[in-house]
């Protein structure tokens, strides 16, 4: 498919589709993302970005299409499979342990990769990390839900994904608390490559980077950040014009 | 000839039944995410009305046709509002408050009805195919099932009380926002599938002796149809009563009633393997 | 985790289990140990079904089934060897089958909790109709009659393993069946210490979650089922032990509501809770069963409901709440039930 001196990129969907019934939630979508990149996807409600996420971690199965991760085809892989291949989620609604500790919701999670010290030590370098360790022998259910939010993505990296998928990851949090994800988000960068969905434009900018513009199920505009959020055709968008 | 005629009757008479049998649970599942695990004894206490209205002189006809819905129905009525209505929305604790509820109705039953069996005499006598004999009232039951069926489809989808039923299962809030009254759609619902629940152990009666511990070997099968249906009442319970009532009665015929049974539940177990909604989670979505 | 609370909680029922263990022979007669000994064969049962239920998060409403299995696989087996060492093992193993044969196609399938409990109660009174109905001559397996309503009289109890002279007598039975029940509930807190059972827990909490790190919940399901079932198996086979008897009502709906109502009222996410239920709910049983005027349905009925309405925690966790303040062990708050829509937009 590409030319010897492309690298190969770490995912990369080719002309996915996902119907249902008789609504077209993504059509023709064609993305890649290199290895240690930063991707961002921006687009209104309805997008199809949810959609695009569930497919990549097996929620749902493509009507058409592939999705190939690091050159293998990963669609119809249960999601344990694609989690095991490299892929980690954190969704929008924070998917945690609720009536577990903070300890040992990310204990779970570190015994993945982990046996016996070592477990340990991996969950003790994650609160370290997240700065949690004041309230690791709370129940997460009982938890503030930014705090709940960081314990996710906690999990999430405790399993070293190659790619992280970030829903929505600054909603519902403050001011402060979307700078430090910012900020987090900056350090796991250096270790794995990143697609996020973001509606919070100054969030975006935080994380500046490579934009994919979804609209209506299709590609709308891939680029830069400066060149996309300037755009006309994508601030019509989300101003409620319809693109030409 | 004959006797493929007998057959066919006795296969047709497996699939009425259990859409009787199965009708007032998927009501209740199917429009209010509801499991009633004590539709066993709403069936047993429609028997036991029919009986005690026969003892009094009343016509047999309406002793199983009438009578048990009504008493059944007000008793399902009773139910919601004292249990299930504090339950909405928590399926689990739903399904465990109406096992209590079933044992306690069982344990009732014995109370003053003892535990020797009841019955209703038969209404209709049997007729001859060729060299074979056919119960007349096995043909009734059929016929009656299809009734019911598409009488339950005619109040869905053509009263005001469908319609009201049919969106507050949709969206309880909007329903409330409209100005309808979802308390009372939800209990009239429950009463309605209690009182097809009480019909259809009416209807049976007279071909199945009565005792209170007779839930039991209705539910099964119930539970297995709606399961096997999903969440379309009226559609899944009967192409899924179409697909086990051949399967149980084919292997019933080949082997014994006890086998028959085995079979039913093999294939349900496959069915739920292959389509975990049931078959209107694949099929005729949208339908009632 | 070196606190010194956490080695207690192991060391007092340790001391508990020890002492009544050795004690209860010292001070009651032997008719009072047979009962002792039923105790502990429904405590073994609860906690198979508190394991599957309150940990694993899957709602086993048909549990008497496996019980069931294990007692007529036990019968059958050893009128037709004459020893018991195999038979008692077969009366585990046919269970466990059984769980792992149904497991396979519900969490595969990946069917929601409660179509899990529609259709572990559905086995559970096929069997009943089943093993009901074959009275007859012709329903035989190997030399032994299935008995149909009859049931199995005089099945041959158990001997020492590869001794078929030296049968157990019931000062034995009480050993074995209590030594069996401390071992099932060191064995399950063990387990659950383990990854396996810290990620069925998980599982219990979010089963999404689980998947997204990497784990397949599929089969942590199937295999805590498939515990929780040969477990049940074993207890079956110690009650045809205990009566020398079986009959179909061990796959009854009684048996199986008995076995939710002792968890539930015990404490569902618990393992001592059930235990006790058992003990005190079988107890009640006994004295129910030996008078005419309230009908066991009627009252076991009304447990339930109460329950379910009143206490849906059970009594342990809201006792601990109670005696310790602030419960510190993490619990889980009441059932596992998300919203229907959640999980009806799954798949």
């Amino acid at each position: 498919m590409s030319g010897s001196n492309v690298p190969q990129p770490l995912i990369e969907a080719r002309n996915l589709t996902m119907r249902f019934g008789g609504v077209t939630a993504i059509a023709n979508v064609d993305l890649s993302v290199a290895e240690g990149e930063l991707r961002c996807l921006i687009g209104p409600n309805g997008a199809g970005k949810s959609t695009f996420f569930k497919m990549l971690t097996g929620q749902v199965m493509p009507s058409e299409g592939e999705i190939l991760f690091r050159g293998t085809r990963i669609n119809g892989f249960e999601p344990h499979d694609i989690a095991r291949l490299g892929i980690g989620i954190k969704t929008q609604v924070p998917n945690v342990f609720d009536g577990l500790t903070v300890r040992e919701n990310l204990w779970i999670a570190a015994s993945r990769r982990n046996r016996g010290k070592a477990t340990e030590r991996a969950v003790a370098r994650e609160l370290e990390r997240l700065e949690l360790g004041s309230i690791a022998d709370r129940l997460v259910g009982q938890l503030a839900h930014g705090q709940r939010q960081w314990i996710e993505l906690g999990l999430v990296l405790l399993t070293e994904p190659a790619l992280i998928l970030l829903d929505e990851p600054a909603a519902g949090m403050t001011e402060d608390e979307t700078v430090r994800t910012a900020k987090l988000i900056g350090i796991i960068k250096q270790s794995c490559a990143l697609i996020v969905v973001e509606h919070d434009m100054k969030f975006i900018r935080m994380i500046a980077s490579r934009i994919t513009v979804f609209d209506r199920g299709r590609i709308l505009v891939e680029g830069e950040a400066d060149a996309v959020l300037s755009d006309q055709r994508v601030r019509d968008v989300y101003l409620g014009k319809r693109a030409a | 000839m004959a006797y493929a005629t007998i057959v066919g009757i006795e296969v047709v008479y497996a699939i009425a039944t259990l859409i009787l049998v199965s009708l007032g649970l998927a009501i209740i599942f199917g429009m209010m995410r509801v499991i009633n695990l004590a539709h066993g004894e709403f069936l047993v206490m429609g028997g036991y009305a029919a009986t005690i209205a026969v003892h009094h002189g009343v016509n047999v006809w309406i002793a199983i046709l009438i009578v048990p819905p009504i008493a059944v129905g007000l008793i399902g009525l009773v139910v919601e509002r004292a249990v299930i209505r504090f339950l909405y929305g928590r399926m689990v604790e739903t399904m465990l408050a109406s096992w209590g509820l079933s044992l306690l109705i069982v344990g009732l039953l014995t109370t003053i009805f003892g535990s020797s069996t009841e019955g209703v005499p038969m209404p209709l006598s049997g007729f001859t195919i060729g060299a074979y004999q056919a119960s007349g009232y096995n043909v009734f039951v059929i016929a009656f099932s299809l009734l019911t069926l598409g009488a339950v489809y005619v109040l869905l989808r053509f009263t005001r009380l469908g319609l009201l039923a049919r969106g507050t299962m949709q969206n309880a809030a909007m329903a409330a926002a409209l100005g309808v009254d979802t308390t009372k759609v939800y209990a009239v619902t429950f009463a309605l599938g209690a009182a097809l629940a009480g019909l259809a152990g009416g209807v049976l009666a007279p071909v199945a002796g009565i005792v209170p511990t007779s839930g039991g070997s209705y539910i099964g099968q119930a539970f297995i149809t709606v399961l096997g249906g999903g969440a379309a009442a009226l559609t899944g319970v009967t192409s899924a009563a179409l697909l086990f009532g051949s399967v149980g009665q084919a292997a019933t015929f080949a082997t014994n009633p006890v086998f028959g049974s085995v079979a039913l539940l093999l294939a349900a177990v496959v069915l739920i393997r292959i389509l975990p909604n049931g078959i209107t989670g694949r099929y005729f979505k949208g339908w009632l | 985790m070196k606190i010194a609370g956490i080695r207690l909680d192991l060391i007092v029922p340790g001391v508990c289990g020890l002492a009544l263990l050795f004690g209860l022979p010292i001070f009651l007669d032997l008719f009072s140990l047979l009962q002792v000994t039923l105790y502990a064969i429904m405590a073994i049962l609860a906690l198979s079904l508190a394991f599957i239920w309150g940990y694993g998060g899957i709602l086993c409403l048909g549990h008497s089934a496996f019980f069931g299995l294990g007692a007529y696989a036990y019968a059958i087996a050893v009128i037709n060897i004459g020893e018991s060492t195999a038979p008692f093992l077969i009366a585990i193993l046919v269970p466990t089958l059984a769980a792992a044969a149904v497991g396979y196609f519900m969490f595969y399938g990946r069917i929601s909790d409660v179509y899990v409990g529609v259709m572990t109660l559905t086995l559970a009174l096929i069997l009943f109709n089943v093993v009901n109905s074959t009275s007859g001559a012709q329903y035989h397996i190997g030399k032994a009659p299935i008995g149909g309503y009859n049931g199995l009289p005089n099945v041959p109890g158990l001997n020492v393993p590869f001794d078929p002279d030296n049968s157990l007598d019931p000062g034995d039975m009480y050993y074995l069946c209590m030594g069996l029940l401390i071992v099932v509930y060191f064995g399950l807190r063990w387990l659950l210490t383990t990854r396996f059972g810290r990620v069925a827990v998980a599982i219990r909490e979010n089963e999404k979650r689980v998947e997204f790190i990497g784990y397949d919940s599929r089969l942590h399901k199937l295999a805590t089922f498939t515990i929780g079932g040969g477990l049940a198996g074993l207890a079956g086979c110690l009650f045809v032990n205990w009566g020398a008897y079986v009959s179909p009502t061990t796959f009854s709906m009684m048996q199986s509501a008995q076995v939710i109502i002792w968890v539930l009222v015990g404490g569902v996410g618990t393992l001592f809770g059930p235990m006790i239920g058992a003990v005190a709910l079988s107890w009640l049983t006994v004295e129910v069963g030996s008078q005419q005027l309230i009908d066991a349905n009627l009252l076991f009925g009304a447990i339930l409901l109460v329950f379910v309405l009143l206490v849906p925690r059970g009594i342990m966790p809201v006792l601990i709440d109670r005696v310790w303040g602030r419960i510190s062990l993490p619990r889980r708050p009441v059932f596992t039930a998300p919203p229907v829509a959640a999980r009806e937009g799954k798949r």
